[in-house]
C-alpha cells in the first residue's frame, strides 16, 4: 500500500490525477462528495508555513487538507 | 456530560405536505454549500425582519425571516451550509430533517431555494442533485456570477435552467441585484407547487436495491412506507445519524434487513457511497460541459497573488501576527473608551437616582442591583460589536480561512483545529466575545471544547486584580539584573491559563469528545472586498443577541448578589451610624459612611457565608474576609477590589491603583498578630483568580452558545476545582519556600 503515490506525495505546484479515495468512513465520503472523484486532476498549491495542512486546487476551488487526509487520496501512477 | 446531542430524529413522525388550500404563508428553505453567499442572500431577502434562534435539541443556529411578494407572505429559513444531504454533523442533520418535514417546529418547506456558486458550479450541483430528489419545488439562485465572469467562467443561464428543470435566477445579493426576480420565481414555484424530476440516473442494481429494501421494510411489521430519499440514504450512509435513528426506532430486525441489503449491494463490486458519488458527478460533468464555458484557464488571479503572500513562510506569518495584534488591540483597548463612557453614564445615573429616591431597600436595589446589572450587560457590547465587525471583515474577505490554515498545525497538537485560534485569542481580552466567536468552528466537538477552555485565557478583567496584588506584595526587584520580578509574576499568571488550557482540551478530546474525527476540509474561498452590509449586520446581530440572551441572566445574577450583600437589613447598624453621623464633623462623614458600608457587608448573608467558608479557604492562606471578597466576586472577578475596599472600611470606590487599599491589606493581621497577606498568600490568590471561572457573563454566554446549562456548570466546576487545588499547592509550597 505504501508504494502507492498519494496526494500528500506531490510537491508544490505539481499536478496529479486521482485514482481512488481509500476508505468508507465520513472522511472518504465527504472528500468524494466535494469532488475528489476518480479521474479528476488535483494540484498541490503549497504547504502551510508550519508544514501542515496543505492547499489543494481541484475543480476550480481551493481547499486545505491535512497531510493525514491527503494520504487517503491515491493518485494514478505517472 | 451529554454526548453530542442527536438532532431531531427523522423517524419521530411521518408527515406529508400540508393540504394546499388558501395559504396564510408559504415557507422557503434556503440551502447551499458553505461560502456560497447564502447568508448574504438571506439577508437581502428578509432584511431586518429576521431573527436568530437555536433549533430545539441541538445548538445549531437557525435564522428565520420573512418577505412578501405581491401581498403574499413568505417565511424563509436559512439552513446550515452543507455540501450534501448525507448528514454527518448535527447541523447537517438539522438541514435534512427540516427539508424532509420531520422537524416538529418547522412545517415542511413549500419551496427549496438552492444557492449555487457560479465559480464552483460542479461541486455546488452535487447538493442540487440531492435536493431535487426530495420531491419539492426547487428554485436556484446563482451567486457570484460577476466573480465567475472575472475568472473567465461564462454560464449559459437559460440552458442551465433548461437542463436542471428549475428556474435559475442570477443574483448579486450584496447589491440587491436580482433579488426581486428571485422573489417572483419563488412565489411562482410556491403557487404552482411543481416538483422537478430527479435528474441523476443510478445503475439498475442500485435502484433495485433501494426498491427491494423499501418493500422488505414495509412487509416487516407493516411499517408506514419510508420516502425513497430516506431508504436511499439508509442504504448509503453506513453508521450515519439516519441509521442510528432508524435502528433506535425500529429495532434489530429492521436493522438486519438493512445490513442484508447493503451486503447484497456490496457483492456487486462497488460500495453504495461510490455509486452515489460517481453517478451524480457523471451527470454534473455532462451539465457543465453543456452550459459552462471556461476561458483563460490557469492565469493566476489577483486572489492567487494575495494568497501567495499571506501564506508565505515569512510575510504570511508577519501579516498574521499583525492582523492578530490589531484584533487583540481592538477589543483590549479600542473598545475601552466606549466602555468607560458607559460606566460613567451608569454611575451618574445611579447617583441621580440616589438623589431622588429616599434611602432604603428600594434605592439600594435600583442603584446597586438594577442599574449596576444593566450596566454590567451593556458594558460588554462595545467589545462584542468591535470584535464581530473585525471577524465579519476577516471572514467576508476570505482571510479567516487563511488564518485557520496558518495556525492549524499548532492547534492540532492539542486536538483542535486552526479555527479555534481567533476565539481563543479574543478570550485574552474577554471570554464573552471569544465564546461567541466559536460560531465559525464547524465541528461541534471542537467548538464545545474551545468554549470550555476559552475562560482559562487571562481576560482583561483579571489584570486589575493582578496589578493590585503584584504592586502590593511582590517586591520590585530585578532578577539577574534584567528581569523585573513583578513583570515576571504577571507574565507567569498569563502563562498559567495557557498551560492548563491544552491539558483540558486534550483531556476532553480524549474522553467525552472522542470519536471519529470530523474531516478538517477547510475551504479557502477567493479573496474579495468585504460587503459593508454584512459587516454592519453582524455587529448589530451579535450585540443584540448577547443583550437579549445573556443579558437577562447577567442582570438576574447582579440583583441576586445585591440581595445577599444587602440583607438581612441590619436596623441596629443603621441606627448606630445615623446617631454617630449626627455627631460627627463634616470631614468625618465620608469615613463613617464607608465604615457603615463595611459593617453592613460583614453582617450580611454574604458576610455570614464568608465566615462559613473560612475553614475551606484557610488552607489557601486566606482569612474569612478574603474568602468573602472572593465569594462576592464570583459573578464578576473585578468586583473583588471594590469588595475588599468595602470590607476594610475604605468604601467601594477603590481601584487597583489605590494606595489606601494596599496599605490596608499590608496592615491586616490575624488575631495572633501575624500579617494576613504574605507573598505566598498574594500568589495563591492571584493563581486562584487566574484559573477560576468568576464571571456570570461567561457562564451565561456558554449556556446560550451551547444551549445547555450543563456545559456552563461543567466549566464552573472544573475551573473552580482547578483554581482551588492550584492555589492550595501554590500557598503550601510558597509558604515553605519563601515563608512569611
Amino acid at each position: 500500500m505504501s508504494l502507492q503515490r498519494t496526494l500528500a506525495d506531490l510537491t508544490p505546484q505539481e499536478e496529479g490525477r486521482i485514482q481512488a479515495v481509500i476508505g468508507t468512513d465520513t472522511l472518504a465520503q465527504r472528500l468524494s462528495e466535494i469532488g475528489f472523484t476518480p479521474g479528476q486532476t488535483v494540484r498541490l498549491i503549497r504547504f502551510a508555513p508550519l508544514g501542515d495542512p496543505m492547499q489543494i486546487r481541484i475543480r476550480g476551488f481551493s481547499i486545505a487538507l491535512r497531510r493525514s487526509e491527503a494520504q487517503r487520496i491515491v493518485l494514478q501512477p505517472t | 456530560m451529554p454526548a453530542v446531542a442527536p438532532a431531531a430524529p427523522p423517524f419521530s413522525h411521518t408527515s406529508s405536505a400540508s393540504p394546499r388550500t388558501v395559504r396564510q404563508q408559504y415557507t422557503v428553505a434556503v440551502v447551499g454549500n458553505p461560502n456560497t453567499g447564502k447568508t448574504t442572500l438571506f439577508n437581502a431577502l428578509t432584511g431586518l425582519t429576521q431573527h436568530t434562534g437555536n433549533y430545539p435539541g441541538v445548538t445549531v443556529e437557525s435564522a428565520l425571516g420573512e418577505f412578501t411578494v405581491d401581498g403574499q407572505l413568505f417565511l424563509a429559513v436559512d439552513l446550515p451550509g452543507t455540501y450534501s444531504l448525507s448528514p454527518r454533523a448535527p447541523d447537517e442533520m438539522v438541514a435534512v430533517s427540516i427539508l424532509l418535514g420531520h422537524n416538529p417546529t418547522h412545517t415542511p418547506p413549500d419551496v427549496v431555494l438552492c444557492v449555487l456558486d457560479a465559480t464552483n458550479l460542479d461541486r455546488n450541483l452535487y447538493l442540487f442533485t440531492q435536493l431535487v430528489e426530495l420531491g419539492r419545488p426547487v428554485v436556484v439562485a446563482l451567486t457570484m456570477v460577476d466573480l465567475a465572469h472575472k475568472q473567465g467562467i461564462e454560464i449559459d443561464i437559460p440552458a442551465l435552467a433548461d437542463t436542471l428543470g428549475v428556474p435559475v435566477v442570477p443574483v448579486q445579493a450584496n447589491r440587491r441585484i436580482g433579488v426581486p426576480a428571485l422573489k417572483q420565481a419563488v412565489s411562482r414555484a410556491a403557487r404552482t407547487a411543481l416538483a422537478p424530476r430527479p435528474c441523476v440516473h443510478f445503475p439498475p442494481s442500485f435502484t433495485q436495491a433501494v426498491t427491494d429494501l423499501s418493500q422488505a421494510l414495509e412487509q416487516h411489521d407493516g411499517h408506514p412506507p419510508l420516502s425513497h430519499f430516506l431508504v436511499q440514504r439508509l442504504l448509503i450512509d453506513a453508521g450515519g445519524p439516519i441509521e442510528r435513528a432508524f435502528t433506535d426506532r425500529w429495532g434489530a430486525t429492521a436493522a438486519s434487513l438493512l445490513y442484508a441489503a447493503r451486503r447484497q449491494l456490496a457483492a456487486t463490486g462497488t460500495s453504495a457511497p461510490q455509486i452515489e458519488v460517481e453517478s451524480r458527478y457523471q451527470w454534473i460533468s455532462e451539465v457543465v460541459a453543456r452550459t459552462v464555458r471556461r476561458s483563460s484557464v490557469g492565469t493566476p488571479t489577483w486572489s492567487d497573488r494575495i494568497d501567495r503572500i499571506v501564506t508565505h513562510k515569512l510575510w504570511g506569518m508577519a501579516i498574521f501576527l499583525g492582523v492578530m495584534a490589531i484584533t487583540f488591540q481592538s477589543i483590549f483597548s479600542w473598545a475601552v473608551p466606549v466602555m468607560d463612557a458607559i460606566d460613567v453614564l451608569f454611575q451618574s445615573l445611579g447617583r441621580y437616582i440616589a438623589h431622588v429616591v429616599p434611602e432604603g431597600p428600594v434605592r439600594s436595589l435600583v442603584v446597586d442591583g438594577v442599574i449596576g446589572g444593566v450596566g454590567a450587560v451593556i458594558v460588554f457590547v462595545p467589545q462584542i460589536a468591535v470584535l464581530f465587525g473585525l471577524i465579519a471583515i476577516l471572514e467576508d474577505s476570505g482571510y479567516m480561512a487563511r488564518a485557520a490554515f496558518l495556525m492549524d498545525r499548532v492547534m492540532a497538537s492539542f486536538g483542535l483545529s486552526g479555527r479555534s485560534f481567533i476565539p481563543l485569542l479574543s478570550s485574552f481580552a474577554c471570554a464573552v466575545p471569544g465564546i461567541m466567536a466559536t460560531r465559525t468552528i464547524e465541528d461541534r466537538r471542537d467548538r464545545i471544547t474551545t468554549i470550555l477552555i476559552a475562560p482559562l485565557m487571562s481576560c482583561s478583567a483579571r489584570l486589575p486584580v493582578y496589578v493590585l496584588f503584584i504592586s502590593a506584595f511582590i517586591p520590585a526587584q530585578t532578577l539577574w539584573g534584567i528581569v523585573g520580578l513583578q513583570g515576571l509574576t504577571l507574565f507567569a499568571l498569563y502563562m498559567v491559563g495557557l498551560a492548563v488550557a491544552p491539558l483540558v482540551a486534550l483531556t476532553l478530546k480524549r474522553t467525552v469528545f472522542r470519536g471519529e474525527p470530523v474531516p478538517f476540509l477547510l475551504e479557502l474561498p477567493p479573496f474579495k472586498i468585504p460587503a459593508w452590509r454584512v459587516v454592519l449586520f453582524r455587529m448589530y446581530d451579535r450585540s443584540w443577541a448577547f443583550i437579549r440572551r445573556a443579558g437577562t441572566i447577567i442582570l438576574a445574577t447582579t440583583v441576586l448578589v445585591w440581595a445577599v450583600s444587602y440583607y438581612p437589613n441590619q436596623a441596629h447598624i443603621a441606627e448606630e451610624y445615623r446617631a454617630r453621623r449626627a455627631l460627627a464633623s463634616p470631614e468625618e462623614q465620608e469615613r463613617l459612611q464607608a465604615e457603615e458600608a463595611g459593617a453592613r457587608l460583614r453582617a450580611s448573608f454574604l458576610g455570614q457565608a464568608g465566615r462559613a467558608i473560612a475553614p475551606i479557604v484557610h488552607p489557601l492562606g486566606w482569612d474569612w474576609k478574603i474568602g468573602m471578597a472572593t465569594l462576592a466576586s464570583f459573578p464578576a472577578r473585578e468586583v473583588v477590589i471594590a469588595a475588599l475596599g468595602t470590607i476594610y472600611n475604605l468604601g467601594s470606590g477603590q481601584d487597583e491603583g489605590s494606595v489606601e487599599l494596599r496599605e490596608a491589606m499590608r496592615t491586616e493581621r490575624w488575631p495572633d498578630g501575624r500579617p494576613v497577606y504574605t507573598p505566598a498568600v498574594a500568589l495563591s490568590l492571584m493563581v486562584f483568580f487566574a484559573l477560576c471561572c468568576q464571571c456570570g457573563a461567561t457562564l451565561a454566554t456558554i449556556k446560550r452558545e451551547t444551549g445547555s446549562w450543563w456545559y456552563a456548570a461543567f466549566t464552573f466546576t472544573y475551573m473552580t476545582a482547578f483554581a482551588y487545588l492550584s492555589a492550595l499547592a501554590v500557598y503550601q509550597i510558597g509558604n515553605r519556600l519563601i515563608g512569611s
